[in-house]
């Protein structure tokens, strides 16, 4: 019996880590949001309510911007279909909660980094998508040509949003008296600029050139070229999901990457089958299987290039010359080329 | 065994007598009212403080801020119309404290202009004349029917297209000027002048109280009559206006001076105050005024016959017989209708008026992210001020109960 019992006890030694290895090498960390996208099959996204460039459904429903493109890229990466995207427009106050809540999966929402949104509000940036700079839309006629001359003025702004703060400290430090109004809503603060309400209203350069449209005579609109503030915007995440935080991270990473190494939507096939670089091999998933260290599939870049197209196609298609706001890519651009886009190595 | 037999029967009769005393304790109605207040008690803190805990844990572990001490920490946010004195680099607390003003300043002045409305637009739909009932009429229904947020929303976005850019002002007298911006009007730089002539209108207030005093006294021994309203005219609104402009004389005043875009100088009420306290007030009235028409026509045909039987005007009936005896009738529902306007002030937040919804549960929510507190205490603040009017309403309500045997 003894004999047996150590016949067995030896058997079950060896064969133990032979049967648990398998399933030891798939064990990644649990990520919620990760099994939850998955098991939903389409990726929840937080949006703004409306802003034309950025995101902006048109009157068909069907949305369209820099972030909606990043969505989509998100939803290439996991699930292999950049259409398997909802998006649930909120206005400023309304997106803590939202993504708080866990009702949407990440917030692409032209969302200024700021130390206090990082530390008390319970969430994450992932990155930087767009570097926005905030100024002022005045009308033609008041012929303002620097911000300082909107002195004793009033001022239209959406509280809660990072312009409202930006603008009473610039106006203060200078010791200029400004009237700044709050509205719940961009589009509140909008109309109410265009009925004569507010000398002025302020939002990002890049938010500015979309919400133009929206003016009653966009003509009689000046937008001032003076930048008081840089906002580097990029997606949020909330804290506890380490893995899906890695994923919204790279996924961005790898549009910028894409940009770098030239891959395009067009060329991306050829450049699988061909390319000898190892970098990019590793990106199109011809080597390193980085897919399954995320938990993805291995085509997870390629399916975003593919789709969706790099970082600059992106930006040309929605707020570039071939968009309507025929913004320059000004600190948008790669490092290599003296803007400020940057990304660590596929290594 | 004997002894042990009577031991055992002497330990039952101490249980039984305890028992007994027990159950005669539990019986009393009162000792199980009591019982059931502490219960009930006791499960709605646990309740309460399991939901609290349950919250402030998950807040922590998922990173979100939470307690109360974000109310000292500055603010940072604009208040564009205010009367306490507030700047941006005060703290959250007294940014609350200037949207509770805010909110208290709309609600007091719409309740007394709806009030008024009410009151004669109610009178009106009971008029003997067709054209002012019929007016009255469409006037209720119209209000009645359309949601306050339009009403809102026309008189904050029409009454801004009707008026001027600051440029073009309307002005009066050369010191006010209504544009587009607000209502600029000249303020005192001195105060004291003015508080004289507060002090002096006071008195006058309280000297024609006493002649009415007097003067209904003396009708009920002698019958003769005295013309109070006259005096009251000349005491109450003559004389204080002169008082005004004695003390306005006595001081500088800081007048509003068109400065590039704006008027700088003197108090600017702005279009948001005066949208949303015309359309509380019209809204507020139309409900008014059928609670009033209801409150008079519950008063019994037969009283007004007697009245009218005695001689009396018919100005003096609805004075002195059916507004009385209409008033406990009116009371309940106004002050429903009171403090349906009071949360309907909220709806400032839509037209960038600063009242504590806009202020407190709009921006700071925002920049401080803390939102179970921040809604917690606006509940709260809602809640204390409905109160208050619930109390004094019941207490004005019971001075004027009538006596019924």
């Amino acid at each position: 019996m003894k004999f047996y019992g150590l016949v067995a006890a030896a058997a079950s030694l060896i064969a133990a880590p032979l049967i648990a290895a398998p399933a030891m090498a798939q064990q990644l960390a649990p990520s919620e949001t990760l099994d939850a996208v998955k098991a939903r099959g389409h990726v929840e996204c937080g949006v703004h309510l409306g802003l034309p460039g950025f995101s902006f459904a048109n009157d068909k429903g069907e949305w369209s911007g820099l972030d909606v493109d990043y969505c989509k890229s998100l939803a290439a990466a996991v699930l292999g279909d950049a259409t398997k995207v909802k998006y649930t427009p909120t206005s400023v106050q309304q997106r803590w909660p939202v993504l708080q809540s866990k009702q949407v999966d990440v917030l692409a929402r032209n969302t200024t980094i700021t130390f206090s949104r990082n530390a008390t509000l319970g969430v994450d940036f992932q990155g930087i998508n767009f570097y926005e700079g905030q100024t002022f839309v005045v009308r033609t006629k008041a012929k303002v040509s620097a911000v300082k001359d909107l002195a004793d003025g009033t001022i239209c702004v959406a509280a809660g949003s990072t312009e409202e703060k930006t603008a009473a400290d610039w106006f203060r430090e200078r010791n200029l008296k400004v009237t700044i109004i709050n509205f719940q809503k961009n589009d509140d603060a909008i109309s109410a600029y265009d009925q004569g309400r507010c000398d002025a209203y302020t939002a990002g350069i890049g938010a500015l050139a979309g919400q133009r449209i929206k003016f009653k005579n966009p003509e009689e609109h000046q937008i001032l070229t003076e930048i008081i503030s840089n906002d580097p915007q990029g997606p949020v995440t909330r804290w506890g999901d380490e893995r899906w935080q890695l994923i919204v991270r790279w996924t961005l990473n790898a549009q910028i990457a894409a940009e770098a190494f030239g891959i395009t939507s067009k060329n991306v096939d050829e450049m699988k089958a061909k390319s000898q670089n190892a970098e990019v091999r590793r990106i199109l998933g011809v080597e390193g299987k980085f897919g399954e260290m995320m938990g993805l599939s291995n085509d997870w870049a390629y399916n975003i290039v593919k789709q969706v197209g790099n970082y600059g196609e992106s930006y040309e298609r929605t707020v570039g010359m071939g968009s309507a706001l025929k913004l320059k890519r000004g600190s948008n651009e790669l490092w290599t080329k003296g803007g400020l886009l940057f990304t660590p190595s596929f290594q | 065994m004997l002894l042990g037999v009577r031991h055992r029967g002497g330990d039952y009769s101490a249980v039984s007598g305890a028992l007994s005393a027990m159950l005669t304790f539990l019986r009393d109605r009162k000792v199980r009212d009591i019982l059931w207040q502490a219960a009930a008690t006791l499960v709605t803190v646990a309740v309460i403080w399991f939901f609290v805990r349950n919250a402030s844990e998950n807040m922590v572990k998922a990173g979100i801020a939470s307690g109360f001490r974000f109310l000292w920490r500055d603010s940072g946010i604009e208040v564009p119309f205010n009367i306490t004195g507030y700047k941006p680099s005060d703290n959250l607390l007294s940014l609350l404290w200037t949207g509770i003003v805010n909110t208290l300043l709309v609600s007091a002045a719409s309740i007394v202009v709806a009030t008024v409305v009410g009151f004669t637009v109610g009178l009106l739909r009971l008029s003997r004349n067709w054209l002012l009932s019929t007016l009255a009429g469409f006037y209720i229904e119209f209000v009645r029917n359309i949601p306050l947020l339009f009403f809102v929303l026309f008189w904050y976005f029409g009454v801004l297209a009707a008026l001027p850019l600051p440029r073009g002002s309307y002005d009066m007298l050369g010191v006010i000027f209504l544009n587009r911006r607000g209502l600029s009007i000249p303020t005192p730089n001195d105060v004291s002048g003015l508080r004289l002539a507060l002090l002096v209108i006071i008195l006058l207030v309280a000297v024609q109280y006493g002649i009415a005093r007097w003067a209904r006294a003396r009708q009920a021994r002698t019958g003769r009559d005295f013309p109070v309203w006259p005096v009251g005219f000349v005491l109450c609104g003559g004389l204080p206006i002169a008082a005004l402009v004695v003390g306005g004389m006595t001081t500088t005043w800081d007048l509003p001076i068109l400065r590039g875009f704006n008027y700088r100088g003197g108090f600017v009420l702005v279009p948001e105050f005066v949208a949303l306290f015309a359309a509380l007030s019209t809204y507020t009235a139309g409900f008014i005024a059928e609670v009033v028409r209801g409150g008079i026509q519950s008063v019994r045909q037969g009283q007004i016959d007697a009245a009218k039987a005695l001689g009396l005007t018919h100005g003096r009936i609805v004075r002195l017989v059916v507004i009385p005896q209409a008033m406990p009738v009116i009371i309940p529902p106004i002050t429903s209708q009171y403090l349906n306007l009071i949360k309907n002030s909220s709806f400032g937040a839509a037209i960038a008026y600063p009242e504590i919804v806009a202020v407190f549960m709009g921006s700071a929510l925002v920049s401080t992210g803390q939102s179970i507190e921040i809604i917690a205490i606006t509940l709260g603040i809602y809640l204390v001020l409905s109160l208050s009017v619930s109390v004094f309403m019941n207490w004005y309500n019971a001075r004027h109960k009538l006596v019924t045997r």
